[in-house]
């Protein structure tokens, strides 16, 4: 079976690997890749546990075959902390229990910072229907978006 | 008890595991891989009800990469079971015979063979060529036809069991049937001032967790088996195993995963004995990952069910009499449950007269599995929509006419045993004091309001505290975390040793490292794991205060903790007391390492009391419901922290809300699923739901040393009927058939216009 050569660039850093023509970019990232943060919950881009950023755009690993990504760049989970310290809103995560099982939980940083790369200041409404995409059974959706909503607080204080 | 001043327990620390939660370090189910590495692919019926006339595996068995195959026979008959304490007992005959079928079909997904790959893509197309040769049946598809008098028969030994002893018939679908009663029904109904009645039919819903099962298992030539897995239970796991597969349990290594969600649906085994026939043939570790089609079609649900209501009223608000028979499918083997359903549907008030009556019914669907507080939402829904009937009729506040009738301590439980303390009363306060009661409703808004209760379980747990000699401690336990119970535990070790949370490492241990310890579900981890670790951390203390009578050479008894010190009582002794780091740093000297270690046996546990208030806007137009104001109020008996009790008060009412709005198993005639995904099965998102307000409410529970109740399931209880009695309010219908999906709505208002 003929295989596909793809250079990229996933959470900053050059990477290349191979794939066949049907792979996923999920399939890649965590079977090819190793990074496991991206989930898998259906395969079917219905629950946003393998949410990633393409070109800084939220889409579901799972729907973008593994070939496109050539010559773009990805930020899967982990990429959103910085070395040294969370994603404001992985912080407000921790700070707000906004998490029980924790397999959502990636899926919701990456849509989440996506949310606020393009709109610091949502309401909560604006919140809940951006992070529609990805489900979460655990948690009834309350302390995610309070946490969201902290999240996009603490980045305009910091920013101001 | 209530009394007691707690320096850690009801805060709100970060968990341990969050960093790598919300970093994607930590490891789920399908993260897992070992070298050289194997993949599984299950193959499943496509029928409801088929008899399995040959499978032909050879070409299957051709194909390069191919290592191993397996079918029915390969595992074993066997009349095993294991024991869930005082939750009955799982039959692993059928257990086996569920996850590999041996002569029928019983439901489409029902999985026929397994093959293990050099990698995922081969084992997919090895199963294409497998042909499997089906006589089709009809299925059983609706509690109707199983109860028909030429149903289709799933299990021609099937026997009805149950107390009283049922008649024996010939060949049925009923696998058990309990009664309950008190007093004469049928007079205090007569006598009633007001009856009213229905019939309340709620369908297969699934548990819906994010996580797809998964595993890898690795059969070593010495014999030793060891299973990777996401489970609530890997004692469960290992003695399920052992007992399907008919090999030793000591042989048997389980090491949990993190758990991506569970609510009862992982405790089952569907993969793990699979793995390890493949892992045994082949020769190399095996690993097989559901597909979310999988998932739906052949693990969970929990039951559709019918039930049947009367319910007498006085005209002074007293409840008199209650009449039910209840109906629960039970999927392809026996064990819905019927009988928890029974013994829940009333268990909120003081009804002196009653008769219920349960059946448990195999139909052709997927064998059930617990879903919090299992059985008990759906009878739950028929009595607590009869009382919102009941205060109508009669023109009371629901609140006040729940009050009236509420059970308190001392009152007989319809299920047998006294209550202790409990706190539906100071619920109930709780809801009428609360805002959201008061606050005026917008047009076409209704609201509802709706009680709801659980046992919890006790059970089995084990756990050990490592002192180490930095002052720094160790707490390890078997139950996996499911929802924020390490941070609770390192909380218990914290509040009894005196050491920050942050210094307390929890642990969750596989089944060669943890003592025996029963499964995370049944509300009972902070219970009764919680007890089991209070004692080890106390062991821990008694330890150091006898290290301290040594270093100071006086009696044992002339030594004491006070104030987190070790003091001597000795009368003129100058010596300054010892704090706990000082004695951890001088353990080398004294003695060696402190460990301490307890187990219990929690026969009882704390009933679980709560209710929810919902308010529901309905669109008259497109019979669309949408929550727009929810709270909920609960019991923890002590939250030991808040936070996560909030967040499974929240999630069980957003799992209620999906319940019972939108979630619905939909069959064919033949037997197919045919929503099995989650584009069509529709749980709800976050635009779909508003904030879920929760209030605490603590009434100790006697038998935990800090008042702990079990929180993780009674919170599923009350939605069903707050939702319903909130629509009731928004429409004037009254809507006794689940989902209230809009096309049902938009019928029942047409017909309430036209009538």
């Amino acid at each position: 079976m003929s295989r596909i050569h793809v250079e990229t660039t996933i959470n900053g850093e050059p990477a290349e690997f191979l794939c066949s023509g049907e792979d996923t970019l999920l399939t890649a990232l965590r079977d090819t890749l190793s990074l496991t943060g991206t989930k898998e919950g259906c395969s079917t881009g219905d629950c946003g546990a393998c949410s990633v950023l393409l070109d800084g755009r939220l889409v579901p690993g799972c729907l973008v075959l593994a070939a496109e990504v050539e010559g773009r760049t990805v930020t899967t989970v982990e990429g959103i902390a910085d070395r040294d310290s969370l994603h404001p809103v992985q912080q407000a995560f921790l700070n707000q229990a906004a998490l029980q099982c924790g397999i959502c939980t990636p899926g919701f940083m990456v849509a989440a910072k996506a949310l606020l790369d393009a709109n610091p200041d949502p309401t909560e409404q604006e919140a809940r229907y951006w992070l529609a995409g990805n489900l979460c059974r655990c948690t009834g959706y309350d302390k995610i978006i309070r946490a969201v909503l902290d999240a996009a607080a603490d980045m305009r204080k910091a920013t101001a | 008890m209530s009394a007691r001043q707690f320096t850690h327990i009801g805060t709100r620390p970060v968990r341990h595991d969050g960093a790598d939660k919300v970093t994607g370090r930590a490891n789920f189910g399908a993260d897992f891989a070992l070298p050289g590495m194997l993949h599984g692919a299950v193959l499943r019926s496509p029928h409801g009800h088929a008899r399995i006339l040959s499978i032909d595996t050879s070409t299957a068995a051709a194909l390069p990469g191919v290592k191993a195959i397996v079918t029915g026979r390969d595992f074993p008959k066997t009349d095993s079971k294991v024991w869930l304490g005082g939750e009955g007992a799982l039959d692993l005959g059928d257990m086996g015979d569920n996850l590999m079928a041996r002569d029928k079909v019983l439901y489409d997904g029902h999985a026929v063979a397994a093959v293990a790959a050099t990698s995922l893509a081969v084992a997919r197309e090895a199963l294409t060529h497998i042909t499997v040769v089906y006589e089709t049946l009809e299925p059983a598809m609706s509690l109707a036809r199983a109860l028909a008098d030429d149903a289709p028969i799933l299990h021609t030994d099937l026997k009805t069991s149950g107390q009283p002893a049922p008649e024996s018939g010939g060949p049925t679908n009923v696998a058990a049937r309990m009664e309950l009663s008190r007093g004469d029904v049928e007079q205090a109904l007569a006598d009633a001032d007001v009856v009213v009645e229905g019939e309340f039919q709620t369908p297969m819903v699934h548990q819906g967790y994010i996580e797809p099962h998964a595993c890898v298992a690795r059969h070593g030539t010495d014999g030793r088996v060891v299973v990777w897995c996401p489970t609530q239970g890997p004692f469960l796991v290992r003695d399920a195993c052992a007992g399907i597969l008919g090999i030793d349990a000591a042989t048997i290594r389980v090491i949990p995963s993190e758990i991506g969600g569970g609510f009862g649906g992982k405790i089952p085994v569907y993969l793990e004995p699979v793995a390890i026939v493949l892992s045994q043939k082949s020769g190399r570790p095996v690993k097989i990952v559901m597909d979310r089609d999988e998932v739906f079609r052949a693990t969970g649900p929990t039951s559709g069910s019918r039930v049947v209501m009367q319910l007498g009223a006085m005209r002074d608000g007293r409840l008199v009499a209650a009449k039910a028979s209840m109906w629960y499918e039970a999927g392809a083997y026996p064990g819905s449950p019927s009988g928890a359903a029974a013994m829940c549907a009333l268990a909120c008030y003081t009804i002196p007269n009653f008769f219920i009556e349960s059946f448990d019914v195999v139909v052709n669907k997927p064998k059930v599995a617990a879903y919090r507080a299992p059985g008990s939402p759906m009878s739950t829904f028929a009595t607590e929509s009869l009382v919102d009937e009941v205060a109508r009729r009669l023109e009371r506040d629901p609140i006040d006419l729940r009050l009236q009738n509420a059970v308190s301590e001392g009152d007989q439980a319809p299920y047998g045993p006294k209550y202790g303390p409990i706190g539906l009363k100071a619920i109930l306060d709780a809801v009428r004091e609360h805002p959201h009661w008061t606050a005026p409703l917008g047009t076409h808004q209704g609201r509802g309001v709706a009680c709801g209760f659980w046992f919890n379980a006790g059970m089995n747990s084990s756990a050990t505290v490592a002192l180490d000699t930095d002052g720094s401690a160790t707490v390890v336990t078997g139950n996996p975390d499911i929802g924020g119970t390490r941070v609770a535990q390192a909380m218990m070790v914290s509040e009894e040793l005196g050491i920050p949370v942050e210094r307390v490492r929890p642990v969750v241990a596989d089944t060669d490292t943890a003592g025996y310890t029963d499964l995370t579900a049944g509300s009972r981890t902070c219970y009764a794991t919680g007890m089991a670790i209070i004692n080890a951390a106390q062991d821990v203390k008694e330890q150091l205060r006898l290290r301290a009578a040594k270093v100071w050479d006086v009696e044992p008894d002339q030594v004491a903790w006070e104030d987190g010190h070790v003091r001597s009582l000795v009368e003129g002794d100058e010596r300054p007391p010892l704090t706990l780091n000082e004695l951890a740093a001088t353990l080398a000297k004294t003695g060696g390492p402190v460990v301490g270690s307890a187990s219990v046996n929690a026969r009882m546990a704390g009933p679980a009391f709560a209710a929810n208030i919902c308010d529901i806007d309905v669109d008259l137009e497109t019979g669309r419901s949408t929550v727009v104001r929810y709270t909920a109020i609960q019991d923890a008996g002590k939250a030991v922290h808040p936070s996560f009790v909030e967040g499974q008060m929240q999630g069980g009412a957003a799992q209620g809300i999906g319940w019972a709005l939108n979630e619905a198993y939909l069959y064919d005639d033949d037997g197919r699923l045919q929503n099995p995904g989650f584009l069509d099965y529709r749980m709800p998102v976050a635009s779909d739901l508003p904030m879920i307000d929760t209030v605490i409410v603590e009434v100790a529970n006697p038998s935990h040393p800090y008042g702990v109740r079990g929180v993780g399931e009674v919170p599923i209880v009350p939605p069903l009927a707050a939702v319903a009695n909130a629509v009731r309010g928004a429409t004037g219908v009254r809507f006794t058939e689940l989902p209230m999906s809009p096309p049902r709505v938009l019928a029942g208002i047409e017909s309430l216009e036209s009538a």
